[in-house]
């Protein structure tokens, strides 16, 4: 009988998508970073945008994979902001790295990642970009980067909180296990918000 | 052949509404910015245009690519004063001269620009190499004499009205206005990094590697380039202002 359910309402929400990802879903907002018409590729391997996540409140940050000093730290400082939300709170918020070493970072190096860190990937994604979109994603987010002879990145490292229609509310460059007690309250309020 | 006309035709389509390409041939070069994971910087052989992207030129492209126009383009990829001087979204106006280079342009618009014209903008590198050279010499930057003229344009009040392109003598490359003109944008100008680094928090020797290490100058002397640095550094890519152009390499 629940599976029943649960077929019927899938079959409703198929029937239904159409309908709202055309006539009710309101323009994108001007200052949304998901302006950017830029195709990239998920940890699965999956063709996405960043506008796919256009919905959901997300935490956003730029890493490469096989970096191994700071970028861990990015993550870890997503994991510790996890930790201060409610249950209720963290299936609503997603969290999204995507990657300024495309050349590099296949789907492959990115699900390794993901599985070494044990992320949950109903809710953090990690992404490759074109290499041609890179800066362009680094400038809407406000992170600088620059790549060193040895293949290593220089980067200026930010957690950047985006509302469900992808603009910028929130940032913290604070990277650690101990999260900005101000960030926090910025994901929650933009959290509680419908 | 067939593949070399192929290369050139772009290059001469683009040639005729602009002042036209620059081949530079490129080599080590020192630039006067410190990095710490080279000496020389390697420049590939790539062509500049000879003069910096005018408000006409712009006009043109506004007028092919409707988003960017002003108040159409996203406010993510340009700020409120985004072509701010121009009399109406494709309209110049008295504040726009046909031939002045176009100013109050983001790092994106001027990336799209170059992107559309099947060009790219120049990497810092390229920019400081070929901005190196004088009338008669690739590399002037020692000479005193020279850098003193580019300071005393530094030093010039920027309300004036902006004079047209290709007024100054070209280099020794036959690139015009790199000094003396209007700042310009760099396709990596987010790598440039000054004053702004990680280095400040937690384990020094791990930050080295992955956190932002400031640039630093390597030729204290080079105050021009310095503030260059310093100005690009400073900006975000959406932002703009009333002396920052651009012009784009291939």
């Amino acid at each position: 009988m629940g599976r029943l359910i649960t077929h019927f309402a899938l079959a409703l929400a198929l029937l239904l998508s159409p309908l709202a990802g055309t006539a009710q879903t309101p323009p994108l907002p001007s200052d949304s970073i998901y302006q950017l018409d830029a195709r990239m590729t998920d940890q699965g391997g999956r063709t996405t945008t960043l506008a796919a996540r256009r919905g959901r409140v997300q935490l956003v940050s730029m890493f490469y994979t096989s970096c191994r000093y700071i970028c861990p730290l990015i993550i870890d400082s997503g994991l510790a902001i996890e930790k201060q939300l409610t249950p209720a709170e963290k299936t609503r918020l997603g969290v999204t790295l995507v990657s300024m070493d495309p050349k590099r970072d296949g789907a492959d190096a990115l699900m390794r990642v993901a599985s070494r860190r044990k992320l949950d990937l109903t809710r953090w994604t990690l992404l490759a970009p074109k290499p041609g979109d890179v800066r362009t994603i680094a400038g809407m987010l406000g992170i600088r980067y620059r790549e060193l002879a040895d293949g290593e990145f220089n980067h200026t490292s930010a957690l950047v909180l985006l509302d469900a229609q992808g603009r910028i509310l929130a940032r913290t460059e604070k990277m650690s296990g101990t999260p900005d007690p101000e960030f926090v309250s910025a994901v929650r309020k933009a959290l509680a918000a419908r | 052949m067939a593949a070399l006309s192929l290369l050139l035709l772009p290059v001469l389509a683009i040639a005729a509404s602009t002042g036209g390409w620059v081949r530079l041939p490129g080599g080590n070069f020192r630039s006067a910015l410190k990095y710490e994971d080279r000496n020389l910087v390697r420049v590939t052989p790539f062509q500049l245009m000879e003069t910096a992207v005018t408000n006409v030129d712009f006009l043109a492209f506004v007028k092919r690519h409707p988003d960017w126009r002003r108040g159409k383009a996203p406010a993510v990829f340009a700020e409120a004063r985004y072509l701010q001087h121009w009399a109406g979204p494709t309209t110049l106006g008295p504040k726009a001269l046909p031939n002045q280079p176009v100013v109050n342009v983001s790092w994106f618009a001027a990336d799209a620009y170059c992107k559309a014209q099947g060009a790219r903008l120049p990497t810092w590198n390229e920019w400081e190499y070929a901005a190196a050279a004088d009338e008669t010499r690739t590399d002037a930057r020692k000479d005193p004499v020279w850098r003193e003229r580019i300071l005393g344009w530094y030093a010039r009040p920027s309300k004036a009205a902006l004079p047209r392109v290709g007024l100054q003598a070209a280099n020794a490359y036959g690139v015009r206005d790199l000094h003396g003109l209007v700042w310009e944008w760099t396709g990596d100008a987010g790598s440039l990094l000054v004053d702004v680094d990680n280095r400040k928090q937690g384990d020094v020797d791990k930050a080295k590697f992955c956190g932002a290490g400031a640039l630093s100058m390597g030729d204290r002397d080079n105050y021009a380039v310095l503030m260059r640095v310093a100005m690009l550094s400073s900006l975000e890519a959406g932002d703009v202002t009333a002396n920052l152009g651009f012009r784009c390499a291939i």
